[in-house]
């Protein structure tokens, strides 16, 4: 401030500005007003229209930051809006079975999803078998797979192939699953047909390997961070009991990192039921009930998006095809917030 | 002999992780190699350059890749201001607090949200909601209450939201606090100190996290499924200023991506099996699209490192 004072005092020669009368009283004027008043009074407008400033990019990042929730907010209620009308269309009890004539003329309860026709069928107990039918087996395939490699990138990798290895493995969860789908259908079912002798060529276990394909670098990455985190006098203790190297990992830094090994399975098995290219376009898509894992199957995903496309609005097709999507949600929802609380648990105890 | 035991034991599970860990790395190798070899003798200019003919069983992609680029340039202009506002917000404005602890659990969230589940939201939200209310107060007949590309590019900027927020977020936390407390030191306010010394340290991070989400979102096809993916356009998203002859792109039409382009082809073509080729190289366009953006990712961030030290 001193320094523009003087800087300024210097420019404006005070004999030169006009109708200056005390100039040579020693006091710079300009005009009328003393220089350091109005220098004072600059300054104050800049701070206050500095402090509007402050204030308003304040509010804008806050509209930013708050875009997050509003928008959760938003996908929950026009979620279950839609969905909500499905049991006004469709009687509650439909949406576990119906009674249907068999062969015989006989009335049985069936669990049906048909969705098109006079009367439609929207029993959606196959649609939530398909989904675990491909999701358990996917998250056992990849916690397998996915922990192993978390386990190698944490403790046994050297630095230099760690920095290799898992760039890698990231970019194996950067490949589009589309693509990851287009070479199941195309490869994948394939193999497994000749070598498991299945009667459907697409099926659940098919779209569980393509499935786990996206979330083995899930687990793999969480894994990694969590045993990362475990603090290096465990490791140095146990070795000094004498310890073998997979003795150290498997009984002192596995367990004390189990609650982030755990997260990321369940983070991973939200992730292999929200999974919808890969299994519409590998599991064959017919909605039966069944536990082998080698038939064709209809998840949710699936299901939303093969015939989402093609209903009227408003019918009572399209609002069961929001309540399924609301189920879904609902279930990712849940999931994603028990491994969000074991993580944010994880994190309290390591920081003691 | 129990000695022995326990060194076998130790040498055997060790190899066992490394040869996960090699069998993921060679199946991504394979997918690769794979899709390498099955798409790299239909890429020509013709191909990346030409409209698809004969009801798609010959011709190019180009509708496909520009139909890719034009959304992917929209969703970034609508997700990037927000998410690094966001991210701003909450690594420099409010910390630890309530609102800072709901607004990341949010966001969490919204990273787990699958993805068909945010084109339902499209679908409910976007199109009939916003949309149609929009028609109806403009007077429109029917111009915003449909799938066009606004709407399938405002769904894709909410799906790479996450991305965007929690990269920013790790750029902006990785600037050294003392930077910050040198500047405010000097008398200079909270956005002064943002955007003259966070941000521009920052910068490469940032840039990091829109590389990833545009890679996200270029490859993501769920979403835009019923929210302006045209199975077949014979024009382009195009419209041409009156006058000026300047074309732009069109966010009120319907438009031909390459991933859903993958998706319909191999799976309700006419003829899937004599479209083979085509299908592969449309995969090899995309994968190599994706695959340059991540590749760029990481040696970005290998570069960066070791300036930082």
């Amino acid at each position: 401030m001193n320094m523009n004072y003087n800087l300024q005092s210097s420019n404006l020669k005070a004999s030169n500005i006009p109708g200056n009368a005390s100039a040579k009283e020693g006091v710079k004027r300009f005009g009328d007003k003393r220089i350091s008043d109005i220098l004072v009074e600059s300054r104050k407008t800049n701070v206050r229209r500095q402090r509007i400033q402050e204030f308003i990019i304040e509010k804008l990042l806050f509209v930013g930051g708050l875009a997050a929730i509003v928008f959760i907010a938003l996908i929950f209620i026009f979620l279950f809006k839609e969905g909500i009308k499905a049991f006004f269309l469709i009687k509650p009890l439909e949406f576990i079975g119906t009674h249907i004539l068999d062969f015989d003329d006989n009335r049985v309860f069936a669990c049906m999803w048909q969705p098109v026709g006079e009367s439609g069928k929207y029993s959606i107990i196959p649609l939530i078998i398909g989904s675990f039918l491909v999701a358990l087996p996917a998250t056992l395939i990849s916690t397998i797979l996915g922990v192993g490699c978390g386990i190698y990138l944490a403790e046994i990798a050297t630095a230099k192939i760690r920095e290799g290895v898992k760039p890698a493995i990231e970019l194996l969860a950067g490949i589009p699953t589309v693509v990851i789908g287009f070479l199941c259908l195309t490869i994948l079912a394939t193999y497994v047909q000749n070598s498991f002798h299945t009667t459907f060529r697409l099926n659940a276990f098919v779209g569980a390997i393509g499935v786990s394909m996206v979330i083995i670098p899930v687990i793999a990455s969480i894994t990694d961070d969590a045993l990362r985190a475990v603090p290096g006098e465990l490791r140095e203790a146990s070795y000094g009991l004498g310890a073998t190297k997979w003795e150290t990992i498997w009984k002192v830094v596995v367990p004390a990192g189990i609650s982030g090994v755990t997260a990321s399975i369940i983070l991973g098995m939200g992730r292999a039921l929200g999974e919808t290219m890969i299994v519409v376009m590998a599991t064959g898509n017919a909605a039966l009930v069944t536990g082998n894992v080698f038939s064709s199957v209809r998840t949710m995903t699936a299901t939303i998006a093969a015939e989402l496309g093609a209903v009227p609005q408003g019918g009572s097709q399209y609002c069961a095809l929001f309540l399924v999507g609301s189920i879904l949600f609902f279930i990712t929802f849940v999931l994603n917030l028990v491994a969000e609380m074991i993580i944010s648990r994880m994190r309290k105890k390591l920081r003691l | 002999m129990i000695i022995k035991k326990r060194k076998i034991f130790n040498a055997f599970f060790q190899g066992l992780c490394f040869g996960m860990a090699f069998f993921v790395i060679s199946v991504l190798i394979a997918i690769l190699v794979r899709v390498f070899f099955g798409g790299a003798g239909v890429i020509t200019p013709g191909f990346l350059l030409k409209k698809p003919i004969e009801g798609m069983t010959a011709g190019g992609i180009f509708p496909a890749i520009f139909g890719t680029i034009c959304i992917t340039v929209l969703m970034i202009i609508m997700a990037i201001p927000a998410g690094i506002a966001a991210a701003i917000y909450l690594t420099e404005y409010t910390g630890k607090e309530f609102l800072g602890r709901v607004i990341r659990a949010s966001i969490n969230n919204l990273a787990g949200v699958p993805s068909i589940v945010f084109g339902l939201f499209g679908v409910g939200f976007f199109i009939l909601f916003v949309g149609r209310g929009v028609d109806r107060i403009m007077g429109f007949s029917l111009a915003f209450g449909q799938p066009v590309m606004l709407w399938a590019a405002a769904t894709l900027a909410l799906l790479v939201l996450p991305v965007i927020i929690v990269t920013t977020e790790e750029a902006l936390n990785s600037v050294p606090v003392s930077l910050r407390e040198a500047a405010f030191a000097l008398g200079a306010t909270k956005w002064q100190v943002v955007r003259n010394v966070v941000l521009p340290q920052a910068r490469s991070g940032i840039l990091t996290g829109a590389i990833l989400s545009i890679s996200r979102g270029a490859g993501e096809t769920a979403p835009i499924l019923f929210t302006g993916c045209a199975y077949f356009l014979p024009r382009l998203p195009v419209f041409t200023i009156p006058y000026v002859h300047i074309p732009v792109i069109n966010p009120l039409d319907q438009f031909m991506c390459l991933s859903y382009h993958i998706f319909i082809m191999a799976t309700q073509s006419t003829n899937i099996e004599a479209t083979r080729p085509i299908q592969y190289g449309t995969t090899l366009v995309l994968i190599g699209l994706t695959f340059l953006l991540n590749l760029s990712v990481i040696i970005f961030r290998i570069y960066f490192r070791k300036r930082q030290r």
